[in-house]
């Protein structure tokens, strides 16, 4: 008794699995995430710099969001000092989406392409953004 | 011994690929050759493993029975453990798979004066073997983020169960850490327990030891030395849509982890993690308790050399026809 | 040949330490320890089965007399062992050493020597399959757990195969299924492959092949036996049974163990057959030829165990019988039920067993023909067929031992516990994890139940005696019953060493007790000669 055509069956859903990654992508063209920071907020900045470093930023923003909210809401401190020293009142409505007024073009853009979901506008109103 | 030498190991994994990535700047090599190369010889490994053990044929019908059998109507036979048909096999075949049925019954035994056998609950190895096996689903379901665009409802849905809690951001996911507290538990066992200190090779530690540096560098990368991971997923999709490119500027421990996942793919075959394929296979298991019901044929049944009754007669008529039992021949 | 050397005393037994020595196993060599292990077969035995290389020979010698090319034997004959059983291929390959059988084996518990854990009896073998057959082992050698076959190994595999008892338990604890049993079969037939088989399975296998039965009873023998127990019989009912031998023409064959047939308690367990089968007026007849349902050829070889199984369905055959019923046995059961099909089927001549007394259709044994006596006497109890009186039993307060075969080789559970509530008034089970699918092997099954080995067996039967002591004790438990012959010969022994006051029958001996026959006179002893309860006072006359 072999059972061969069980242990087949059993082959092939393991090889459905192990390869889903790449059948399920097939003949897809995945455009890269490009964030945009053509507001017109930032356009109008002299110096374009955002509260840290662009690299910081990227990596460690949703940290960063997650302090501030601590201590804007649950302890009351409204002042963050940057790393380069300037002090800046710590805002998301004022002054995170002051500058990144464009949702979709920003944050979505990276977010739904690597599928994470911040929470931040269950409380947030998301900026209206111009239809073009 | 056996882990120290298997830590060894890991720690040299670990050398190879940051010297390989951030000494000599092997990133093609790292972030394409190595991972595409580990995940060929897993699914040909696996295939080729069990085409192997295919090949070897189930000779006799050898389901281990832990229950009653079907025997007569009226007494209330056990169709999990004892099952006499093919529902029942895949019942038990499933309690197996999914919930470690025969672990659950695990029993410590101990010798107490008098003298005195006693058997206690020992529920501890099947509680941390389901929450380490579980919990590497969960966590390899979840990467499919980073090989899928879009990515699929089910794995959205796992992601945010798995962090419902919504501790800190990125938000703490539970199943890495279960994984690595039920990893870490069947390292300790195996070192602390002397019985299975004892029966422990290398083999055992190393998987052990990859699993742990998989899991740490991966809790690392997402919640203290972060990674671009919108870099790292421009490389993980090309890979999966085989247009592979590396991104400038991954960490260097994305390239860590990644080499330590392609060395556990690349040895799964060959290793006793081939009990992932090798549970489906069991013939103590996945038989049905029907074989006087149904009959199994041996592919290989031979004729042998037997006493007939013929020679036998032969050799005792004389005693059997004193002793009045009746005979062929007079 | 070493003479047997007397068990120490309990007490001393009992010091178990569980402790793994210091140094890893493979460093450790073997120690033939006197009481722990069979001589090695006499030359004839083999000689009479065409076995290879029969010389005269003993595990404690230096040399073993193997042929000079014993190697090759031994590695080919795992090769060609891995193509033909996926059970073996399969377990050389997935245990991850979890330690989950380790304390479920009855040697381990009972010696403390690690080697008997199920999964280092396991490695012993694997190590030297890691070797030859797997590329790591070949590359890496021992830091891949892989050895070299040499013969300290083979003798370290001689001396631990012969101390499994291919009972699995530790099968039923495995998350794979992994049955030591199947790892210990396979070097059984390596070791016969060279002619070393043990002295007393060789010997019955022999006595089997050429006299039909592990006892060597040649066929005036069987009659004169069972005629003893036919005169016993009338001394207790005063009815004379009068059973056929080698009947054509009737309509059951049956087929019990030989131990059955030769010395107490299995003679007491066949009176209760033969007092059964009269009452019923049952059409069945024995066979000289086929005259053994045991198989040691099972503890030997396949091969061998087809060889000596053949009998069964060829007698069936010859006799035009249409169907089997077989007697208490635990192996014999494991073999009819699991491979008797497989090896000499399809048993196409013969009928789905009837009960001619019920009518009940044995479903279950549809394809293979042959129905346990359980599963028989229970349907008969369950349709008020027999008139039972189990007052005649008040004096016994019975537990019962699940054997290893019938319990996890086939699931026969209910039924003889159903026989047993329906024939005593006093039924006490013994503790949970040590009874049904858990069960305790009687520490001397596959052939292990010789003399010299005494010691060994009462270490392996630690558990089980220690679970019936706790019911001696908490029930004042005094029976134990049984449906296997060598327990009701080795249980006996277990028990006078460990529990001295509990003795052991098989379930039929308690029916046979219990059965009110049509014109018996009133019983005053049961079937052990023994006053019945309240009619002890016309002893002391």
């Amino acid at each position: 008794m072999y059972d061969a055509g069980k242990i087949l069956i059993g082959l092939i859903i393991f090889l459905a699995f192990a390869t889903y990654p790449f059948y399920s992508n097939m003949g897809k063209a995945v455009a890269k995430p490009e964030p945009k920071l053509d507001t017109p907020v930032i356009q109008k900045m002299e110096v374009k710099k955002c509260v840290e470093s662009k690299e910081f930023m990227r990596a460690e923003h949703m940290q960063l969001l997650n302090q501030w909210r601590d201590a804007a809401l649950r302890r009351g401190e409204r002042l963050y000092k940057a790393s380069d020293g300037r002090t800046i009142q710590i805002s998301f409505q004022n002054q995170c989406l002051k500058c990144h007024s464009n949702k979709k073009k920003f944050c979505d853009e990276c977010h739904s392409y690597a599928a994470v979901k911040p929470y931040c506008w269950d409380c947030h109103f998301a900026p209206k953004e111009a239809k073009r | 011994m056996g882990a120290l030498l298997s830590f060894f190991v890991v720690i040299v994994l670990v050398l190879i690929a940051l010297v390989g990535v951030k000494g000599a700047g092997l990133y093609a090599l790292f972030g394409i050759v190595i991972p595409y190369a580990a995940v060929t010889t897993f699914i040909l490994g696996v295939i080729l493993r069990v085409i192997k053990w295919s090949r070897s044929p189930v000779p006799f019908h050898i389901p281990t029975t832990c229950g009653q059998e079907k025997s007569l109507p009226w007494i209330k036979y056990n169709k999990l453990e004892s099952p006499a048909g093919t529902l029942g096999v895949i019942g038990r075949m499933a309690l197996e798979v999914l919930f470690f049925r025969s672990l659950f019954r695990n029993l410590k035994t101990e010798l107490r004066d008098g003298p005195k056998l006693v058997y206690g609950s020992n529920k501890w190895l099947w509680l941390a073997g389901l929450a380490f096996h579980w919990s590497f689903l969960i966590v390899l379901i979840r990467h499919l983020r980073f090989f899928t665009h879009p990515v699929p409802a089910f794995v959205n849905m796992i992601d945010s169960l798995d962090g419902f809690l919504q501790i800190g951001s990125p938000h703490l996911l539970m199943t890495g850490v279960v994984l690595l507290l039920a990893v870490t538990y069947l390292f300790l066992r195996r070192v602390f327990i002397p019985q299975v200190r004892y029966i422990s090779l290398p083999a055992d530690y190393l998987p052990l030891f990859l699993i742990i540096g998989i899991a740490t560098s991966g809790i690392l990368m997402r919640y203290f030395y972060k990674v671009d991971i919108i870099k790292v997923k421009e490389l993980t999709l090309g890979l999966a849509t085989l247009n592979p490119e590396v991104p400038a500027g991954i960490g260097v421990i994305f390239y860590v982890h990644l080499f330590l996942i392609s060395s556990l793919f690349a040895y799964f075959p060959f290793s006793k993690l081939m009990h992932m394929g090798g549970v489906f296979l069991s013939p103590t298991r996945n038989l049905a308790n029907n074989s006087r019901m149904k009959r199994h044929v041996n592919p290989w049944n031979y004729p042998v050399k037997v006493h007939t009754y013929e020679e036998y007669e032969e050799e005792f008529r004389d005693k059997m026809k004193n002793a009045g039992i009746p005979v062929e021949k007079e | 040949m070493a003479k047997p050397t007397k068990p120490p005393k309990p007490e001393e037994l009992v010091k178990i330490d569980y402790n793994p020595p210091e140094k890893p196993w493979m460093e450790v060599p073997v120690e033939f320890k006197p009481g722990t292990f069979c001589y090695g077969t006499r030359p004839k035995y083999l000689e009479e089965v065409g076995l290879p290389n029969p010389r005269e020979w003993s595990p404690t010698d230096d040399d073993w007399k193997l042929p000079s090319d014993w190697k090759d034997t031994v590695i080919n004959g795992i090769g060609e062992r891995l193509k033909k059983y996926r059970s073996f291929q399969l377990f050389m390959d997935i245990c991850v050493r979890c330690g989950a059988c380790a304390d479920k084996c009855h040697f381990f518990i009972g010696s403390g020597d690690p080697k008997n854990m199920p999964v280092l009896r396991a490695e012993l073998m694997r190590s030297v399959y890691r070797k030859y057959f797997s590329l790591g082992g070949k590359l890496l050698g021992n830091l891949a757990g892989a050895r070299e076959l040499t013969f300290d190994v083979f003798k370290e595999w001689w001396y631990y195969f012969y101390q499994c008892t291919e009972c699995r338990r530790c099968s039923v604890f495995c998350p794979y299924g992994i049955d030591t049993a199947e790892i210990t079969m396979m070097a059984r037939e390596l070791f016969n492959l060279l002619g070393c088989n043990t002295d007393w399975i060789a010997g019955p296998v022999a006595n089997c092949y050429r006299k039909g039965n592990h006892l060597g009873l040649e066929p005036h023998t069987i009659t004169s036996n069972i005629e003893f127990m036919l005169d016993d019989i009338e001394e207790i009912t005063g009815i004379k049974i009068e059973p056929t031998f080698n009947r054509k023409g009737a309509e059951i064959l049956f087929v019990t163990p030989s131990g059955d047939l030769f010395g107490d308690p299995g003679t007491y367990t066949c009176m209760g057959y033969l007092m059964l089968f009269h009452e019923l007026g049952l059409d069945y007849t024995w066979s000289t030829y086929a005259s053994e349902g045991g198989n040691f050829g099972f503890f030997t070889s396949m091969e061998m165990a087809k060889r000596l199984n053949y009998k069964i369905y060829a007698e069936a055959k010859r006799l035009g019988v249409k169907w089997i019923l077989g007697g208490e046995c635990g192996h014999m059961w494991r073999v009819v039920h699991q491979y008797m099909d497989t090896w000499n089927g399809p048993a196409d001549f013969l009928e789905e067993p009837v009960s001619p007394i019920t009518g009940t259709k044995f479903e279950n044994a549809k394809t293979t023909k042959m129905v346990h006596i359980a599963e028989f006497t229970a349907d008969l109890i369950r349709h008020g067929k027999l008139k039972l009186d189990p007052s005649r039993n008040d004096h016994l307060k019975v537990t019962y031992h699940d054997s290893c075969n019938t319990s996890r080789g086939m699931g026969i559970l209910e039924e003889p516990r159903y026989i047993l509530k329906n024939v005593c008034n006093h039924f006490h089970e013994m503790p949970e994890d040590t009874i049904r699918e858990k069960t305790f092997c009687c520490g001397s099954g596959t052939g292990l139940n010789a003399g010299e080995n005494m010691e060994l067996r009462m270490r392996g039967g630690f558990p089980r005696a220690n679970a019936v002591k706790h019911v001696r004790d908490s029930h004042g438990v005094n029976m134990l019953a049984n449906i296997c012959a060598i327990d009701r010969a080795t249980l006996s022994a277990l028990m006078q060493y460990w529990v001295p006051d509990v003795e052991v029958c098989g379930v039929h001996e308690l029916l046979g007790n219990a059965l009110v026959m049509t014109g018996e006179k009133e019983r005053e002893t049961d079937l052990r000669l023994e006053p019945l309860p309240g009619k002890e006072e016309d002893e002391d006359v």
